[in-house]
């Protein structure tokens, strides 16, 4: 296993999805307790998804915390429950301090926080903490990027998603 | 185990699959690989594109829409998908069921001269039951008129379809007081494409109700139409012994392979295999002859009736082709991959498309004429033989596995060896019931699936109910699947059966699991039953059987069907993997719960083949204890699970 390198986060080429919402339903079975679809329709509490496809005007994009540098959620947080975390730079959510004041779902500019309502805290993409670093392939993939059946969401830093997206425009050409 | 083991138990096809990988041909496997993940909205049962306000997806999580566009409730659209998969199911069996009643028209009219009514006593017995007359009449004639009766149920209006009759009193009385008894055949299924339109019926229960009169008119309808009158056309089957699995493509031979479901084709390919010009035409090639052999369940038919070889079930039609050795494949209808014409194209096998239901693009179509069907089936031989001049030597390698099994057993041949020509009755197993030496009995049916290690399923649900005395009845691929592991043999019984089966395998002189044929010979499980709570002693409906059913390795809507058809007519019945119905509570409820209460029988779903077995052990030890019966007599203690 790998660990999990700096500045990773999940991007989505808008030229590919086609909101078939593949990666909510993996996302919400990564989150389960059993992380079988069959098993997990029948738990308590539902198993919650950290990623939500949207329409952004006549695209579609699958929309997942984008771990700003210059996070607003982490700012507004009054409990200290989101931080960024030192090594990787990634957005974390510390759901024993979350107190469900949902200012982080207001000022947050993808609307990538999701209110659960049920435990009343607020729930985000924590990039998989069962799962390996995704960026070479190796290992575990992210599950909404291993769900995703047109390969539009890849997981990597900017530069790495870049170069994936002129290799596919490549690959496309022949 | 290496990939190669993981997707087969079955060791001829691992062979298959192994040089398939070493030679890079994408088989079913590799698809299926592919696919994955596959779509959990599907898997649910919870999308909905049966209009254009959608497609519409129901959240299985709880976060986002509750509905559809129209307000469908996610009971509504898992419960409307479900009912249409039976209508699928539902039509293909009937359909075939249609093609065969036209084609003993046809005989009996003596339009098609390559048929003929060979089982005149069960004609004279299937006719009475549709309340012809037939004193002093020709068989041609009772043919005709027994014809014209069947067809006519498939655009019944109204009544009820006659052979519902041969269900046991009670149970007729439950299905009409529910109001599903099927008035005919395709009306049901019209009327579920109907029900299930935007804006029709939107109770689960509703719809699901009018799914089972749609599969009764598939199980004591349009299948045993086809079972009945291809008996009667083809010649009832009789036991019979036979060889399985790859092994029994032949190096120096022609192989022909015919795959599909309907033996209007395969039936007359028999004859035509044997024909002196053709097989002189082989001998001029270098090949010794020609070999016949099946392929899934029209196999299943040539198999009961012929005794010729089944080169394997569903998940082996690319296998053979890989042999490098089939000349000519030929197919009718159902379960035949499209990926066959790329899998044909990797070698020098010719494929043909025979039925104007089922073509290939760029595959050449040749198709049965009833008229003229066996001069058709030698010219597409004819080309089968000539193909062998094109077989490359280097790239065949056919597996050496080859099993014996017996095969043909049928609703009356069951009742003869049982209580003896003299005597025809199902008494013996009664009797082996209720004194507890049999525990009860199982049907194990179905397909293969490369979600699950293919044949393992069967054979481990099989081989662990013998240990626990059930007798077990199979038809289909689940039939083949056993065969190959040798346990549709006699001497399977000292092997693999408890003691109290063994005596009755050994005192009756028959296998452990018997082989009742294709798909639609469903329906003779159904007649089977029946006549068991006839022959009294076991309760008055089929519900107080100690019995239950199983597919656990399912995969076609026609598996849907059949299920649903053994659950409305009482029985317990078990699927491997779950209908796509999880994504609503309700209907998973009612279908696996609630219809327990109203129909006598109920599903469930299990993957482990072991532990689905045991809870059908389980439900036939409460049914033997409502029905005040000891427990069996070779009681064991709990065995730890089968290691295959």
């Amino acid at each position: 296993m790998k660990t999990k390198t700096k500045d990773i986060k999940i991007y989505c080429d808008i030229t590919r999805c086609v909101g078939c919402k593949s990666c909510e339903i993996a996302c919400a079975i990564e989150h389960s307790k059993s992380k079988n679809i069959f098993a997990a329709v029948k738990e308590t509490p539902l198993p919650k998804r950290r990623v939500e496809t949207q329409n952004i005007g006549s695209k579609i994009i699958s929309l997942h915390c984008q771990h700003c540098e210059d996070a607003p959620c982490v700012k507004a947080c009054m409990s200290g429950a989101l931080s960024k975390d030192e090594k990787t730079r990634a957005t974390i959510h510390d759901k024993e301090k979350c107190v469900g004041c949902w200012m982080c779902v207001m000022v947050c500019p993808f609307g990538a926080i999701i209110r659960d309502a049920e435990s009343h805290i607020a729930v985000k993409c924590d990039l998989c903490p069962d799962r390996d670093d995704p960026s070479t392939g190796s290992g575990l993939r992210y599950a909404c990027v291993a769900a995703c059946p047109t390969d539009a969401l890849f997981a990597g830093t900017k530069e790495e998603f870049e170069k994936n997206l002129s290799k596919k425009k490549g690959n496309s050409k022949h | 185990m290496e990939k190669h083991e993981e997707r087969s138990y079955d060791p001829a096809s691992q062979k298959m699959i192994k040089k398939a990988i070493d030679e890079d041909i994408k088989i079913v496997w590799d698809r299926y690989d592919a696919q994955k993940p596959q779509c959990g909205f599907g898997e649910l049962g919870i999308c909905c594109r049966i209009c254009n306000m959608g497609p519409c997806r129901i959240d299985p999580f709880g976060e986002g829409t509750e509905e559809g566009v129209c307000g469908a409730s996610k009971d509504t659209i898992v419960a409307r998908n479900l009912v249409r998969m039976i209508a699928s199911g539902a039509a293909a069996h009937s359909d075939h069921g249609r093609d065969i009643a036209h084609t003993l028209l046809m005989a009996a009219k003596g339009e098609a001269h390559d048929y003929h009514l060979k089982a005149t006593d069960k004609l004279a017995r299937t006719a009475r039951i549709y309340g012809i007359d037939t004193k002093g009449k020709l068989t041609e004639k009772i043919g005709e008129e027994l014809g014209e009766k069947c067809l006519s149920e498939f655009g019944q209006q109204h009544g009820e379809l006659r052979l519902i009759g041969l269900a046991p009193k009670k149970r007729q009385e439950i299905w009409r007081k529910l109001g599903i008894v099927p008035r005919g055949i395709d009306r049901e299924i019209v009327e579920i494409m109907h029900r299930t339109h935007m804006g029709v019926d939107n109770d689960y229960k509703n719809i699901i109700n009018h799914g089972m009169r749609a599969a009764l008119g598939d199980g004591w309808g349009g299948s045993m139409i086809a079972t009945e009158l291809s008996d009667i056309l083809f010649g009832a089957p009789e036991p019979i012994r036979a060889t399985v699995n790859l092994g029994v493509l032949k190096e120096d031979y022609v192989n022909i392979v015919v795959h599909g479901h309907e033996p209007t084709l395969s039936d007359v390919v028999t004859e035509a295999v044997k024909d002196p010009e053709l097989l002189s035409l082989a001998k001029k090639y270098g090949a010794k002859g020609i070999n016949l052999a099946g392929m899934c369940c029209t196999a299943n038919e040539i198999l009961m009736r012929h005794g010729i070889p089944s080169a394997g079930n569903f998940l082996q039609q690319e296998l053979a082709i890989l042999t490098g050795a089939v000349e000519l494949m030929m197919v009718d209808v159902q379960c035949i991959m499209p990926a066959l014409s790329s899998a044909a194209n990797c070698f020098h096998t010719k494929l043909v498309t025979t039925s104007p239901k089922c073509k290939f693009p760029g595959v050449e179509h040749i198709e049965l004429k009833e008229e003229k069907a066996l001069e058709i089936a030698k010219n597409i031989i004819r080309l089968g033989v000539e193909n062998y001049k094109k077989r490359v030597k280097e790239r065949v390698s056919i597996p050496k596995e080859i099993k014996g099994l017996v095969a043909g057993f049928t609703t009356e041949n069951v009742f003869r060896i049982l209580g003896g020509k003299y005597r025809f009755t199902v008494r013996p197993l009664n009797d082996a019931i209720i004194s507890g030496r049999l525990r009860g009995a199982a049907g194990v049916v179905g397909c293969c699936n490369p979600n699950i290690r293919h044949d393992w399923a069967h054979v481990s649900m099989v081989k662990e109910l013998l240990k626990n005395d059930v007798l077990v009845v199979q038809t289909g691929c689940s039939a083949i699947a056993c065969a190959k592991e040798g346990l549709l043999t006699p001497e399977s019984a000292f092997e693999y059966a408890g003691a109290g089966l063994r005596e009755v395998c050994e005192a009756v002189g028959i296998p452990p699991v018997l082989h009742v044929g294709s798909c639609v010979d469903n329906s003779r499980i159904l007649l089977i039953l029946s006549a068991v709570v006839a022959e009294g002693g076991l309760g008055e409906d089929i519900s107080d059987l100690p019995v239950a059913g199983a597919a656990p390795e399912w995969m076609s809507e026609k598996a849907i069907s059949i299920g649903f058809y053994f659950v409305a007519s009482g029985v317990y019945t078990i699927f491997g993997t779950p209908h796509p119905v999880l994504g609503s509570p309700n209907v998973t409820n009612y279908i696996t719960n609630e219809l327990e209460n109203i129909v006598g029988g109920k599903f469930a779903f299990e993957e482990d083949p072991i532990k689905a077995a045991h809870m059908m052990i389980k439900h036939i030890d409460l049914k033997r204890k409502a029905l005040k019966l000891g427990p069996a007599i070779h009681q064991h203690k709990k065995t730890p699970a089968l290691k295959t």
